[in-house]
């Protein structure tokens, strides 16, 4: 074999070894016709047996659509997407009742991707199973599954339901909550708000929705995960959460495909209302499959996400780690409404390979005394191409408003690049508003002073990048944190020497 | 143990070390004295294997096994310890962190069992105290903000934990006052067994009179000129190097 092709084989295998989600389920399936049209929502919305407001609602997000332009501001570059080469419906056939009905396709995929039996088991639907969490020793995650177009199960619903706690696929609160979801939907992310926030709009299928009452400080973390498995098929999830006013919530979101020699699209769009003194933290571990060594393949991760702080002394903070995906294109925001309301963005972002990402955030202040917290660290490996972009605009009204603003990137070899463009929009004499920003490099004296007290040289990287990062990850609830460490290691396997 | 033998190396085409002879026994404690750009620094480093060094010939074994073949981190698990003159800072890695994976890669290449973060705080204040450094240095990152005598004694302190058969130090004398001298010498002659060996590379000969060579030997042009007991670093440091050059 030419040195040339095994060097290419080795590099390859290397790749795609790391990337751990990157099987497939054969399960069966039911999928809408492929492409996109008007016929399409309406299908969706029926198999959905939606009411006729919110067929007109999608409706009148995809006539939005239709006139408008992808955008192209992002420094990213694909070719074309052709939307009308891919399914807007996939859904697993059966609805199991218990878990011997539960297709076994299913249940194996939950083991591979290391969520809890307990949890699997109400997962696959089985009713009174793992609802004693006390005796498993370990803190609950209540966790919601969504499976290509559709959310499979919710845990721990009935534990929920004592606190008054709505935690179900948006689906199930359609049927259930219309008046919750009615008046909430759309008013953070309107439908004509972008391009793919239009898309998902018309025909998002499925997601999670959270509402916490008056007062209630959620007992257990909140958590969606979410899965690509089918081929030609676009996930196009929504996630709505509400915070009422003194509640506190932690939500934490998980997303892994299958390893696939075409792009998919990924255009969720998450919305989140936090109300007087209510409290949301929002985390992410996107870990979509990458592509392989040579940019083929890999989820389009094309999100919208955006909270709004309506009350008073109300807090969001975001933190994400952002390891997957081909090209990433998200910027997770807060509109700061309420005085003295606070919004925080924690962010790891890494490309390897030819990965891209364009990601950062946006701290809208327009309440007296908002401030906000940007933290931002980008790692780029391989030939990856790792832009920050960030939008910090202060209104007139933000009297007194702070914002702190840090974006660190780090390089690895000579081959990746990292780009850094903060807007600051200020309006107010009294606002105060900083930034900071450095470049730097793994240095050779770093990796040899820990090779020198035994390292290898990926441990040395490994343990460098999460020094780099820690900072964001100590933002994370502890069980993602520990994934995370690992993750960002994995997805830097082979990125030196 | 350390057997250097017609050992060249450059740097950039350059030549740095122009045929070294050394050798050092189990037990044995030997000093390296020399002018600025004699080589020192070169020697340290082409035996702890840094890349940008390029070996162009001789031979260096650690008990009888061809060092040159290993990587870094190979000859750290062997027993081979470089203590650094300007150690290295690594911002947010947090300095237990960073301790406890260095001893842990080195118990594994042992066979011994893996220290959990209980058991390593254990051990580790223990060394701390012997070495006078306050317990937040473990909690603050790699080096960072620590003042040199500081960078000096987490220095000595790997050292400690790590427990070397070889220990190079390389200049770490410089910057200290003679407080922290004393503590880093101590360190050094708490280790002093007869399986364990140093190499003290040193400027001056004030560190020699806290660790004690067996052997001095004096680098110049990237060749040793001249050797001999404790007392030639006296000589020396009476002399200076260019009564050795005018010597040689």
């Amino acid at each position: 074999m030419p040195a040339v092709t095994e060097t290419i084989d080795t590099v390859q295998s290397l790749t795609e070894g790391t990337y751990k989600y990157g099987f497939e389920t054969d399960i069966e399936m039911e999928f809408a016709p492929k492409g996109l049209n008007e016929d399409i929502v309406r299908f969706i919305s029926k198999k959905k047996n939606e009411p006729q407001w919110l067929l007109d609602w999608r409706l009148k997000a995809y006539a939005g659509w239709l006139k408008m332009e992808e955008p192209l501001w992002a420094a990213v570059k694909y070719p074309p997407i052709d939307y009308q080469d891919a399914f807007y419906y996939a859904a697993p056939k059966a609805g199991p009742k218990s878990l011997d009905e539960v297709d076994p396709e299913l249940l194996k995929t939950y083991a591979k991707l290391g969520i809890p039996l307990k949890e699997q088991a109400i997962l696959a639907g089985v009713e009174g199973a793992g609802e004693s969490p006390a005796d498993s020793g370990r803190m609950p995650i209540a966790v919601d599954a969504v499976f290509d177009s559709v959310s499979v199960a919710t845990s721990y619903k009935e534990r929920l339901g004592k606190e008054g706690i709505i935690f179900c696929s948006i689906s199930e609160a359609v049927q259930n909550h219309p008046e919750l979801v009615r008046q909430y939907l759309g008013t953070v992310v309107p439908q004509g708000d972008n391009f793919y926030a239009a898309l998902n709009s018309a025909v998002f299928t499925d997601g999670s929705f959270v509402y916490i009452p008056k007062g209630v400080r959620c007992p257990m973390e909140l958590s969606t995960y979410f899965r690509i498995n089918a081929k030609s098929t676009g996930q196009f999830e929504r996630t709505l959460i509400i915070a009422d006013e003194g509640s506190t919530v932690s939500y934490l979101e998980g997303c892994t495909a299958p390893m696939r020699d075409e792009n998919q699209l990924h255009a969720a769009v998450v919305e989140l209302v936090a109300l007087d003194d209510a409290t949301i933290k929002y985390s992410t571990v996107q870990n979509w499959y990458p592509g392989d060594a040579e940019g083929r393949g890999g989820i389009y991760n094309f999100v919208t996400k955006r909270a709004q702080c309506r009350g008073k002394r109300s807090k969001v903070s975001w933190t994400q780690v952002e390891t997957g995906s081909a090209i990433t294109w998200k910027y997770p925001s807060c509109v700061l409404l309420g005085d003295d309301s606070v919004g925080e963005f924690y962010s790891v972002a890494i490309t390897n390979n030819r990965q891209q990402a364009d990601t950062g955030t946006k701290m809208i202040h327009v309440g007296k005394r908002t401030s906000s917290t940007i933290v931002s660290k980008g790692i780029s490996a391989g030939r990856g191409q790792n832009t920050y972009r960030g939008l910090v605009r202060v209104a007139p009204t933000a009297s007194n408003a702070r914002n702190f603003t840090q974006c660190d990137s780090l390089l690895i070899g000579d081959q990746c690049g990292a780009h850094t463009v903060p807007y600051i929009e200020n309006r107010c004499m009294t606002a105060k508003t900083e930034h900071e920003a450095t470049t730097s490099r793994i240095a050779e004296d770093q990796l040899f002073y820990c090779r020198q007290r035994g390292m290898t040289q990926e441990d040395a990287v490994g343990l460098i990048v999460n020094g780099f990062c820690r900072e964001v990850l100590k933002e994370l609830p502890m069980e993602f944190a520990v994934e995370a460490q690992k993750l960002l290691q994995i997805s830097l396997e082979g990125s030196v020497g | 143990m350390l057997k250097i033998e017609g050992l060249t190396a450059e740097v950039d085409g350059k030549p740095i070390l122009n045929g070294i002879d050394l050798e050092v026994p189990a037990g044995g404690i030997h000093a390296i004295m020399g002018p600025n750009g004699s080589g020192k620094s070169t020697l340290s480093y082409v035996l702890a294997g840094r890349e940008g060094y390029e070996i162009t010939g001789g031979s260096v074994t650690f008990d009888g096994i061809d060092l040159l073949a290993l990587e870094p981190e190979e000859r750290a698990a062997s027993g081979l310890f470089l203590a650094f003159q300007y150690p290295v800072e690594l911002p947010g890695v947090g300095n237990a962190l960073f301790l406890r994976t260095a001893l842990n890669a080195i118990r594994r290449h042992r066979g011994e069992p893996e220290l959990d973060a209980m058991q390593f705080l254990k051990v580790a204040r223990q060394r701390m105290q012997a070495l006078s450094m306050p317990e937040d240095m473990l909690r603050r990152g790699v080096n960072v903000g620590f003042s040199g005598g500081e960078k000096k004694r987490n220095e000595v302190l790997q050292m400690a934990l790590l427990q070397p058969r070889l220990a190079i130090l390389d200049e770490t004398d410089s910057g200290l006052d003679i407080d922290a001298l004393k503590i880093v010498a101590e360190g050094v002659n708490a280790l002093r067994a007869p399986d364990f060996s140093a190499l003290v590379i040193t400027h001056y000969q004030r560190l020699l009179d806290y660790i004690v060579p067996d052997r001095v030997h004096v680098l110049m042009g990237g060749r040793i000129v001249q050797s001999g007991g404790p007392e030639l670093a006296q000589q020396l440091e009476a002399s200076g190097y260019a009564s050795v050059q005018a010597a040689a």
